[in-house]
């Protein structure tokens, strides 16, 4: 599904450069759920970004379902974005003018879905999320348990091949952390792809693979008990 | 074009974010009301000086003959140049296309008795066609007409004023006064907005009048209007050259000034036309000078709102929306924001030049209004101008990377 190989990326800062990721190979099969985890500065962010067609990397090749992702124009990475990829951010980034329907929908509109049909699909994935007792809610007046899960359906809502997260529950307490990897579970047994960005072991332990980074490489890739379970 | 769902997202993008919204659409309504007033007062402007010479025909050429102050070809200084009625005949055949009507005049103090009451007035013999050339207008009965004039028809049509002057409460049609000892019968009355003396005065057939004066075929005056499809240049030079032929035919050098004497609307008319064309310069230059700032502040503006968004954008981006749905997007509704705004600004505009036109009057201004052209014209540059005051912006907005752009704060 995400095939990388030799991947570099750095950010200009000045007229210096800062070497973020300094070749990075990764492969995720369809179905897989990975978390990756390392300290802060390692460029967790910047591989997620780069793998959910978000930032350009400079240097090595990434395979997205099989097609070379090469000086993509917007409208295309829009597209592919659209058809294959799911993001939750840590942050929700809900739009806060919007009901928890109307963001679940947004992708829909994108995809260019009627609208009739747009809500009644949203609403489903709310009710999967179990909120769709809120779905005429605007973001503030939402949890932020909530307003995750919010954000969870709307990664899902057009069936997306891979779904992105960055720390997903970095803004929450246990209980909600909980919850919400829950959902990814159940949505990875679906046979979804699941890339998961975090800080708590207890959460990566949860994943069925763990990646950690340290200073732009990777020093470990290895399945969880959970991981090595289902692979017997 | 019409695309339900896309006007759904921007009414709710307009509606959630009022403040946003009216402060936008605030900046075009005040530019537009501004242009409206401005423009409609410069408008009142040129109509009050329309109005202000337009009180006679507007195309009137007065020509008159006096003593002359030059000695010319053999002629003494000081003679007395005569109209005659050949002067009628030849400048009716020479100029035919350049007429559009003529009357030959002649006109003496005289006293008019009616019963008990009696006054001195100016009594004038014309031509039918005279009576365009005042801004006369008949109360009551009917102006001479060209019978009156070939059967030297021994009638009259009086002034306002001398119908109260002598007949009081009563109405003067059909009854008979005495000029000079010679009856005549009241065919009708007028009125004239240029004031009592212009209503003191009495029309006769010009024949019948010649007739009772010497009846020698002389005459005092020609009132001509000239041919309306002549631009002021034309009528201008053509007052100039019957000018110089009536010198030359009644034998006054053409350095006489006052031997033959002729008012030429025309040469006012190109003062008036002078005066009003810089008014109009004036009032388009301010008039844009609004609009320019209108556009201004909607493209500042638009800057603002589309950074304010940069991370609603991004987020839109990271769901799926294309670089062009964006641009779309955000310039529908900068368009849909100006041109609303702007007709509002417009109907308030115009609104108030309604309500204070009538107090204007005394600045002034008279009738202030904008036309329909200058209304349409303006809403489109406003639509224009959201257009491309949405479009830079958004395009700037829509190429940025879209981890940038969630990023932003
Ligand atoms: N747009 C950018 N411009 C310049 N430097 C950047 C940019 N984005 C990230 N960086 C730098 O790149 C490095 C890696 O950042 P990244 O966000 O990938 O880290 P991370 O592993 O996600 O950290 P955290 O756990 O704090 O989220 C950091 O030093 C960061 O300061
Ligand atoms: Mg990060």
């Amino acid at each position: 599904m995400i095939r990388i190989e030799k991947l570099h990326k750095s950010y200009p800062i000045g007229k210096e450069k800062l070497h973020v990721l300094k070749g990075i190979d990764l492969h995720i099969k369809e179905g897989e759920f990975v978390s990756i985890m390392g300290s802060s500065g390692s460029g967790k962010s910047t591989l997620l970004n780069i793998v959910g067609l978000l930032d350009e990397h400079d240097e090595g090749n990434y395979y997205l379902n099989g097609e070379l992702i090469k000086d993509l124009n917007e409208k295309k990475a829009a597209i592919l974005r659209n058809k294959f990829l799911g993001f939750v951010f840590q942050s929700f980034n809900l739009i806060s003018y919007k009901t928890a329907l109307e963001n679940v929908a947004l992708p829909l509109y994108y995809k260019g879905v009627n609208r009739k049909e747009r809500l009644e699909i949203a609403m489903e994935y709310l009710d999967k999320v179990g909120l769709k007792a809120w779905a005429n809610h605007l973001p503030n007046e939402l949890s932020g348990g909530q307003k995750q899960r919010v954000a969870i359906a709307r990664a899902l809502v057009t069936k997306p091949k891979v779904v992105l997260a960055d720390e997903p529950t970095g803004a929450l307490d246990s209980t909600t952390t909980d919850s919400v990897m829950d959902l990814l579970r159940d949505i990875n047994n679906e046979g979804m792809t699941v890339f998961v960005i975090t800080h708590e072991e207890e959460v990566a332990e949860q994943t069925k693979r763990i990646v950690r980074l340290k200073d732009g490489l990777i020093i470990s890739d290895e399945l969880t008990s959970t991981g090595k379970a289902k692979a017997v | 074009m019409f695309d339900l769902d896309r006007w759904r997202e921007i009414f709710q993008s307009i509606g959630k974010n009022k403040l946003r919204s009216a402060l936008s659409g605030f900046t075009v309504a005040f530019a537009i009301l501004l242009f409206t007033l401005l423009f409609g007062m410069g408008n009142g402007l040129q109509n009050t000086f329309k109005n202000e010479f337009a009180k006679d025909a507007m195309n009137s050429i007065y020509i008159w003959s006096n003593y002359t102050t030059i000695a010319y070809k053999g002629n003494q200084i000081g003679r007395r140049v005569q109209f005659k009625n050949d002067d009628f005949t030849f400048l009716k055949e020479t100029y035919g296309d350049k007429i559009q009507t003529i009357s030959p005049k002649i006109q003496r103090s005289s006293e008019v008795v009616y019963k008990s009451e009696k006054d001195t007035y100016s009594v004038r013999g014309v031509y039918p066609d005279y009576y365009v050339l005042e801004s006369a207008e008949m109360m009551d009965g009917r102006f001479l007409n060209f019978r009156d004039i070939n059967e030297k028809n021994k009638v009259v049509v009086i002034g306002r004023m001398v119908e109260k002057d002598l007949f009081g409460q009563l109405s003067a049609l059909g009854k008979q006064i005495n000029i000079e000892g010679i009856i005549y019968q009241i065919i009708g009355v007028f009125s004239d907005p240029g004031g009592d003396s212009d209503e003191r005065y009495i029309y006769t057939p010009f024949t019948t009048m010649q007739t009772m004066y010497g009846n020698n075929g002389y005459l005092d005056e020609f009132g001509i209007t000239y041919n309306p499809d002549l631009s002021i240049d034309e009528a201008i030079a053509f007052g100039n050259k019957m000018l110089r032929e009536l010198k030359e035919k009644h034998n006054v050098s053409p350095n006489d000034q006052r031997g033959i004497g002729l008012n030429n609307y025309a040469t006012n008319n190109k003062e008036v036309s002078g005066i009003m064309g810089g008014l109009s310069i004036l009032i388009l230059v301010i008039g844009f000078g609004t609009l320019k700032a209108g556009v201004v502040g909607i493209s500042n503006i638009m800057v603002y709102i589309v950074k304010e968004r940069t991370k609603e954008l991004g987020i839109r981006k990271a769901v799926g929306a294309t670089p062009n749905a964006i641009v779309a997007m955000i310039i529908q509704e900068a368009v849909f924001i100006t041109a609303i705004s702007g007709y509002l600004g417009l109907i308030i505009g115009v609104g108030i030049l309604e309500l204070a036109g009538p107090s204007l009057e005394k600045y002034f201004i008279l009738n202030p209004g904008v036309s329909q052209p200058v209304v349409i014209g303006a809403t489109l540059t406003l639509i224009i101008a959201g257009l491309i005051a949405g479009y830079l912006p958004a395009k700037k907005a829509a190429s940025i990377k879209p981890v940038v752009a969630l990023n932003s704060d």
